[in-house]
C-alpha cells in the first residue's frame, strides 16, 4: 500500500496536491511552516505567516500586518522560552534523508505554533493540578465540572494568545458553540479570496461531470461551509459526479436505507440483537453531551437506526463504541445545509419529514463508506488499531527521538494514548468544528481516514513536545496526553496540523518500511 | 507535573459492564466531580490521587477500562500489576450484576493473583428502582471471597470507603508493614482474601514469589508498566 501511494505521489507530484495554490501559502517548494526558530520581525515573519491555512489568515493578515512590529517587547514578557534561545535539540530528523522540496532546513526542534501558544497550554496544564486531600495541602485545587474547567482555560489562553499575537480580539468560544463554523475568530466577515475559493467551488461543482480530481485538491485546504455538504457526498462516492444520475442515485440508496429500517429495525428486541441495540441505547446520550442538538430525542433516534442498521449488516465488528462519535460529523455537516446560524442548537425536528429522513440516510451511507476504510479497526482483537499504533511509535521513534525515549524512560504505551487516537480517529481530542475541518483533508486525499490519519496523529503528538518533555512523571504523561488542551482550536490550528502531517508524509513517502498495513 | 512525594504508587483497575458507572466512580473519588454528560470510556482512561493510609503516602494509579467485549483483548494488557480491582455493577440493573462472574474470570485469567477485588453495587441513589437485593450480592461476595460495598458516585456516599479500603488491603497484600487500621473491617463484609477454588485468609499468606520486589519503600517499585 505505501508503495502505491508512493508511486501514485510520484506520478502526479508536478504541483502539490491538495490546491492550485499549494498548502503552504503563496509559495512553491512549499515553506517549511515550522520556521519559526528565529523569529524574525520582518517579512520572513510574515512568510512564515504565510504558511498558515489560507482562508482564515488571509482574515488575520488583513487585520494586523501593521500590528505585527510591536508584539516582540510583549513576546519577550510573555515567552520565557523564546524560540531564539531553544537549544538545538539534535533530532532524528537530522539523520533522516533530507526533506525534498524545501530549501530551508526542516528544524524539527521547532513548534509549529508560537511561544504564545506554548505557554497558553502550560498555563492550562497549571490550572488542572492534581487532587491532593492528605493532611491539608494546598494544591492548588481546582474542582470544577471539566466544561467550566475548560473554560476558564480557554479564556485566560485567549487573553494570552491575543497579546502574544496582537490579534483581533476574539469571542470567547464557547464548549459548545460553532460546531460547523470552523473559524474560531467568530463570525466571518468573507475575504476575497475565501469568495473566490468558493467561486471556484461552486464552479467545479456546476459542471455537468464534476472533476472530483480537481474537487479533491481544492477540498485539501479546507471546504467552504455553504458548499461542504455536497462535496462531501461527492468525495466519499455517495453521490455521482454525474449530474444527470444524481437524483436517481440519491433515490435509490434512500429507499433502500429506509428499506433497512423496516426490513431489520423491528428486531432490535431479539434475543440476537438485543445486547447490540443496548449498547448503542446507552451509548447514543453519551456521545457529545454537551452539545444540545445531540440531546434531542429525534436526533438520538436516528443515530440509533443508524448504528444498528449499520451494525446488524456488519456482523465481522458489530457496533463498537467509538463508532458512534463517526456518524455525527456527517450528520451535522448535512443538516448544516438547512441551518443558517447555529446548528448546535438547532430543532431538527422543525424541518420537514423528508428532509429528516434524507439527512439521515445520506449520514447512514457516508458513515459507511467511511467505515469500510477502517474496518479492522473494530473486528475482533481490533487488529487495524493494534497496527496503526505501531506505526505511529514507529514513525514517532524516527521523527522524534526525545519524544520516543522519553516515553520510553517513563514506561508510557502509546497504546496507552494513542488506542482512543485511532478507535475515535481523534474525535476525542478535538473540538467536533475541528474534526469537521478535518475530514475535508482525509476525504480529499487517498485513504485518508486510515493512511494519512496516520501522519496527523504524529503531527498532533510533536505538536505537543514541549509539554511532554516538562512531565517528570508516567502519572503527568498520562494524564496530559489523554487531556490535550485543544478546546479552543478552530480552522487555523488544524490548518497547521495538517501542513506538519503532510510534510512528514512527503518525507516517509519513499521509505515504505516503517508503515505496515 | 511533580507534586508532593509520596512513598508507593498503587495501581488499581475499575472493571465492569458498561454504563454502570465507573467513570464516575473515578471523577469522583480523584476530583470530587459527577457528571450526567460524561462520555463512553473509550480504551483505557487514568487518573490518579494522593492519599494517606497512616504514615504512608500513596499515590493511587486508577485506571478506568471500557466496558465493551470488544476492547477486552486491549484492555486485558492492563491488569498487569494492579494490587486491586473495583468490579462495579448497576444495582438498578440485574444484567450488569449476572455479568460479575464472567469479569472475575477475565480478572483471574488475566491479574496477579493476589489482587484484592471488591465488589461494588453502584448508583446506590436510585434505591427505589434497584432491581439487585444488597443481601443477594453480599452473600455473593461473602462465597467467592470478595470485599463488597454499595456506593453511589452521584451524591458521593461510600466512594472514598471503597477505594481506601481497597488501597489498604492492597497494601496489606504487598506485605507493608503498617496496620489495619483505617477502616472499620466489619463494614465491608471482609471475608479474606479470594481465590477461585475457595477462600485463603490473606493475612496468612505467604508473601513470596518474584513479583514482590522483597525488601524496600522505592517508590518505583510498585509503579507497574503494562
Amino acid at each position: 500500500m505505501a508503495t502505491d501511494n508512493r508511486i501514485n505521489f510520484w506520478r502526479k507530484s508536478a504541483k502539490v496536491p491538495g490546491s492550485i495554490q499549494p498548502v503552504y501559502g503563496a509559495q512553491h517548494p512549499p515553506l517549511d511552516p515550522r520556521i519559526q526558530h528565529t523569529f524574525p520581525k520582518d517579512t520572513p515573519k510574515a512568510n512564515s505567516l504565510k504558511t498558515k491555512k489560507a482562508s482564515s489568515f488571509h482574515e488575520f493578515a488583513r487585520s494586523t500586518n501593521d500590528a505585527w512590529d510591536i508584539d516582540d517587547e510583549e513576546d519577550e514578557d510573555f515567552a520565557p522560552c523564546h524560540p531564539a534561545t531553544l537549544p538545538p535539540t539534535p533530532h532524528s530528523t537530522s539523520h533522516a534523508p533530507p526533506p525534498p522540496p524545501p530549501s530551508q532546513p526542516a528544524d524539527s526542534n521547532g513548534d509549529p505554533r508560537s511561544p504564545g501558544q506554548l505557554d497558553v497550554a502550560a498555563a492550562e496544564l497549571r490550572l488542572r493540578p492534581e487532587e491532593d486531600t492528605a493532611g491539608g495541602q494546598v494544591n492548588g485545587r481546582v474542582v470544577v465540572k471539566s466544561s467550566s474547567e475548560a473554560l476558564l482555560n480557554t479564556n485566560t489562553a485567549r487573553s494570552t494568545l491575543q497579546k502574544q499575537q496582537s490579534l483581533p480580539v476574539r469571542p470567547i468560544i464557547p464548549l459548545v458553540a460553532r460546531i460547523s463554523d470552523q473559524n474560531s475568530s467568530g463570525a466571518p466577515t468573507m475575504t476575497v479570496r475565501d469568495k473566490s475559493r468558493l467561486d471556484k467551488f461552486k464552479y467545479l461543482l456546476s459542471c455537468p461531470n464534476t472533476d472530483l480530481e480537481e474537487l479533491r485538491k481544492h477540498s485539501w485546504s479546507g471546504i467552504p461551509r455553504e458548499v461542504r455538504p455536497i462535496t462531501w457526498r461527492l468525495l466519499s462516492g455517495y453521490l455521482p459526479a454525474n449530474m444527470e444520475r444524481r437524483e436517481q442515485v440519491l433515490k435509490r440508496k434512500r429507499d433502500e436505507y429506509f428499506g433497512f429500517i423496516e426490513q431489520y429495525y423491528h428486531s432490535r428486541t431479539d434475543e440476537t440483537y438485543r445486547d447490540t441495540y443496548r449498547q448503542i441505547h446507552i451509548d447514543i446520550p453519551r456521545t457529545n453531551p454537551l452539545i444540545p442538538l445531540f440531546q434531542q430525542p429525534t436526533v438520538q433516534e436516528v443515530f440509533e437506526r443508524i448504528l444498528f442498521i449499520w451494525a446488524i449488516r456488519h456482523p465481522a465488528s458489530g457496533y463498537v463504541q467509538g463508532i458512534n462519535d463517526l456518524v455525527t460529523p456527517f450528520f451535522v455537516v448535512f443538516l448544516s445545509e438547512f441551518v443558517e446560524e447555529d446548528v448546535e442548537n438547532f430543532d431538527v425536528a422543525s424541518l420537514p419529514l423528508d428532509t429528516q429522513r434524507n439527512i439521515e440516510a445520506d449520514s447512514f451511507w457516508c458513515m459507511t463508506k467511511l467505515l469500510d476504510g477502517i474496518q479492522d479497526n473494530y473486528t475482533f482483537a481490533q487488529p487495524g488499531i493494534q497496527n496503526k499504533v505501531k506505526a505511529l511509535e514507529e514513525l514517532v521513534s524516527r521523527i522524534d527521538e526525545d519524544i520516543h525515549n522519553y516515553f520510553k524512560r517513563n514506561e508510557v504505551e502509546y497504546l496507552q494514548f494513542a488506542f482512543r487516537w485511532m478507535n475515535n480517529l481523534l474525535m476525542r481530542e478535538l473540538p467536533l468544528r475541528c474534526t469537521i475541518r478535518l475530514w475535508d483533508t482525509y476525504q480529499a486525499e487517498q485513504e485518508g481516514f486510515s493512511h494519512f490519519h496516520l501522519y496527523v496523529c504524529a503531527a498532533f503528538l510533536i505538536e505537543w513536545r514541549k509539554e511532554i518533555l516538562s512531565m517528570v512523571d508516567f502519572q503527568g504523561l498520562l494524564m496530559l496526553l489523554q487531556n490535550l488542551p485543544t478546546i479552543h482550536w478552530g480552522n487555523e490550528e488544524v490548518g497547521l496540523l495538517l501542513a506538519e502531517a503532510y510534510r512528514l508524509k512527503y518525507m516517509f513517502a519513499d521509505a515504505p518500511n516503517h508503515y505496515k498495513r | 507535573m511533580s507534586d508532593e512525594s509520596y512513598n508507593f504508587v498503587f495501581k488499581v483497575v475499575l472493571i465492569g459492564e458498561s454504563g454502570v458507572g465507573k467513570s464516575n466512580l473515578l471523577s469522583r473519588y480523584t476530583k470530587n466531580e459527577f457528571t450526567h454528560d460524561s462520555r463512553t470510556t473509550i480504551g483505557v482512561e487514568f487518573s490518579t490521587r494522593t492519599v494517606q493510609l497512616d504514615a504512608i503516602t500513596i499515590k493511587a494509579q486508577i485506571w478506568d477500562t471500557a466496558g465493551l467485549e470488544r476492547y477486552r483483548a486491549i484492555t486485558s494488557a492492563y491488569y498487569r500489576g494492579a494490587v486491586g480491582a473495583l468490579l462495579v455493577y448497576d444495582i438498578t440493573k440485574h444484567l450488569t450484576y449476572e455479568s460479575v462472574e464472567r469479569w472475575l474470570k477475565e480478572l483471574y485469567d488475566h491479574a496477579d493473583p493476589h489482587i484484592v477485588v471488591m465488589l461494588v453495587g453502584n448508583k446506590g441513589d436510585l434505591g427505589s428502582v434497584r432491581t439487585v437485593p444488597t443481601e443477594e450480592a453480599k452473600d455473593f461476595a461473602e462465597k467467592k471471597g470478595l470485599l463488597f460495598i454499595e456506593t453511589s458516585a452521584l451524591d458521593s456516599t461510600n466512594v472514598e470507603d471503597a477505594f481506601q479500603e481497597v488501597l489498604t488491603e492492597g497494601g496489606q497484600s504487598r506485605g507493608h508493614p503498617w496496620v489495619h487500621q483505617c477502616c472499620d473491617p466489619a463494614q465491608y463484609h471482609r471475608t479474606g482474601q479470594r481465590s477461585a477454588e475457595g477462600t485463603q485468609d490473606l493475612l496468612q499468606e505467604p508473601l513470596t514469589g518474584s513479583d514482590r520486589s522483597g525488601s524496600g519503600f522505592t517508590r518505583s517499585q510498585w509503579l507497574i508498566p503494562v
